[in-house]
């Protein structure tokens, strides 16, 4: 069988049975992934007896429940991928073209949080900024206000905002390896033909990083719009997102049908974004 | 440089420094500090202790940290030896196939997590193949969750990897086994210890698949921490996350330091 990984072997003959060695782990992924996917399609579809439920499939799509749901998931995406996109855009500028000491520390630190669990953010905004959080203590101490003045937590803009921190290192990581490419040397030209700065990270700068946000950015919309923990953790029971939606109906109600359809739209979102991010991030390559 | 003039390069800093503290420092900072927070009624807390901890220490701290390290532990190892054969028999297929299959191992890292446990429990509640209500499925959801990140590192780490060193060894008669075990793998550990472990951390962190598929008695930490602060005891729920979060470093900077260790950089 050691034959079979003769890699760049020269003739057709010698590579057949090579290319039978990927069966194993596609076989794990098909059985593991593909078939519970599938069986959610057609779950969504069909009722038990294996007849097309088309009634339950439109009652569900047009319940207010669900259109709530899509909409929310769509404003938080589209909201945090913004946010993302502002705030990494900035951080990145600084980091790469006015560095200062210990700013390649900060950089990594920043990156630490893709391995953090995204829901400690959430915990952390409610002692910063819930009902009895730090901000919401200090303003009512210092003018006596008799109720907490901060209410945004419990609300889109808390979910927008935890998200913002949490996706940010996603769009920080491209755009710095995508500044570390530019020529210094053009920056300081321009600079000293003087050119103002603002208009070096127009003209030489940004077309720099056009590429890198626009794979950063529909990788923050995929990641958003697939984001469960933070949303569960805040717990407003008006910030609703398909992923909760489909948790709520499956776990809580055991509607598993409910769900599977609410799971085929979110699934096919995805995948739509996940093509986009393919399609850019493959420009980017090129 | 961009900016030459000192104040203009000072306000620069003060916005980086404004949003850096507000956006990362701070949540950081105080999920510390609620972790080791005695009474919490103002602006700052009254004094510090550390009953959060002895608390869930008490309770079902250890037993989470076990189920998260051991989940964590199982899906990643699952995972880097599938990607990693993925990856290497992937190179073996021809143009059309290996942009299809590396396109539908990636698949897995899109789908939401809430989704591909849903899945896994529409598939696997009805014998022969019944795995709801047992461990293996935690594990399961875990395995499919990360592997996209694995392939994706271990497949990153292969196209970087020069081919003289597999050239030469296959022309000084290296058998393709041997040339696998002793020249390709070697290149690659830093890769494979890498992808070990994002794939650790993010099988610590993970939510969305386990509380869909979760068995009583295997409640991993996101799971418990979520618990705690649904009940509102948020103190033990920042003590939780705390113990989470040094676990996921320590494993993560653990990691780093044998591969410089291997690689001698």
């Amino acid at each position: 069988m050691s034959e079979a990984l003769a890699i760049g072997a020269p003739t057709v003959r010698k590579r057949e049975p090579g290319r039978l060695w990927i069966v194993p782990p596609a076989a794990l992924l098909a059985l593991l992934f593909f078939y519970p996917l599938a069986l959610i399609a057609r779950q969504a579809f069909l009722d038990d007896s294996g007849v097309a439920n088309v009634a339950e499939i439109i009652r569900v799509l047009n319940s207010r429940f669900f259109l709530n749901a899509l909409v929310n998931t769509v404003t938080i995406s589209v909201a945090a991928t913004a946010g993302c996109l502002i705030v990494g855009l900035v951080l990145a500028l600084i980091l790469a073209f006015v560095p200062f000491p210990g700013s390649g520390f900060i950089a990594r630190l920043i990156d630490t949080f893709i391995a953090l669990p995204t829901f400690l953010v959430t915990l952390a905004f409610t002692f910063l900024y819930g009902s009895a959080g730090m901000l919401n203590s200090g303003l009512m101490e210092a003018f006596s206000l008799p109720l907490p003045p901060v209410d945004f937590l419990y609300s889109t803009w808390g979910v927008v905002l935890a998200e913002v921190t949490v996706y940010t290192p996603f769009i920080l990581r491209p755009l710095l390896a995508a500044f570390s490419l530019v020529d210094r040397g053009q920056i300081e030209t321009a600079s000293v033909l003087g050119a103002r700065p603002f208009r070096i990270v127009r003209q030489v700068i940004l077309p720099a990083a056009v590429p890198a946000m626009i794979a950063g950015g529909s990788l923050c919309l995929l990641l958003t719009v697939n984001e469960f923990g933070i949303v569960l953790f805040i717990g407003a029971k008006g910030v609703i997102t398909l992923p909760l939606l489909i948790y709520g109906k499956a776990i809580q109600e055991s509607a598993y049908q409910v769900a599977c359809i609410i799971a085929v739209v979110n699934i096919a979102l995805s995948l739509g974004l996940f093509g986009l991010y393919r399609f850019a991030a493959g420009r980017l390559g090129a | 440089m961009l900016v030459w003039s000192r104040p203009g390069r000072i306000v620069l800093w003060m916005l980086f420094a404004l949003i850096f503290g507000v956006l990362f420092l701070a949540p950081l900072a105080v999920i510390l500090l609620s972790s080791l927070a005695d009474q919490w009624n103002g602006v700052l807390p009254r004094g510090l202790t550390t009953a959060h901890y002895a608390d869930v220490a008490r309770g079902a701290a250890w037993n989470s940290v076990k189920a998260s390290l051991i989940t964590g532990f199982a899906a990643s190892a699952l995972a880097l030896v599938s990607g990693t054969w993925a990856a290497l028999s992937l190179r073996l297929q021809g143009p059309a196939l290996k942009r299809l299959l590396g396109l539908l191992f990636f698949i897995p890292s899109a789908v939401p997590s809430v989704s591909v446990g849903l899945g896994l429990l529409v598939a696997f509640s009805h014998p022969p193949l019944l795995l709801n209500g047992t461990i293996a499925i935690v594990m399961i959801s875990h395995f499919v969750l990360i592997s996209a990140f694995t392939f994706g590192n271990v497949s990153a780490g292969l196209a970087r990897l020069s081919p003289d060193f597999e050239q030469v060894a296959s022309s000084l008669g290296a058998r393709p086994a041997y040339r696998l075990w002793h020249v390709t793998l070697p290149l690659l550990a830093p890769y494979l210890v890498a992808a070990f472990g994002l794939s650790f951390a993010l099988s610590m962190g993970e939510l969305g698949a386990t509380v869909m598929v979760y068995p009583p008695g295997w409640v991993t930490l996101p799971v418990s921490i979520f618990s705690l602060t649904d009940r509102g005891d948020i103190f033990a729920g920042a003590a939780l996350t705390m113990i989470l979060v040094a676990a996921t470093l320590i494993l993560l900077l653990g990691l780093e330091r044998v591969t410089k260790r291997a690689t001698g950089a």
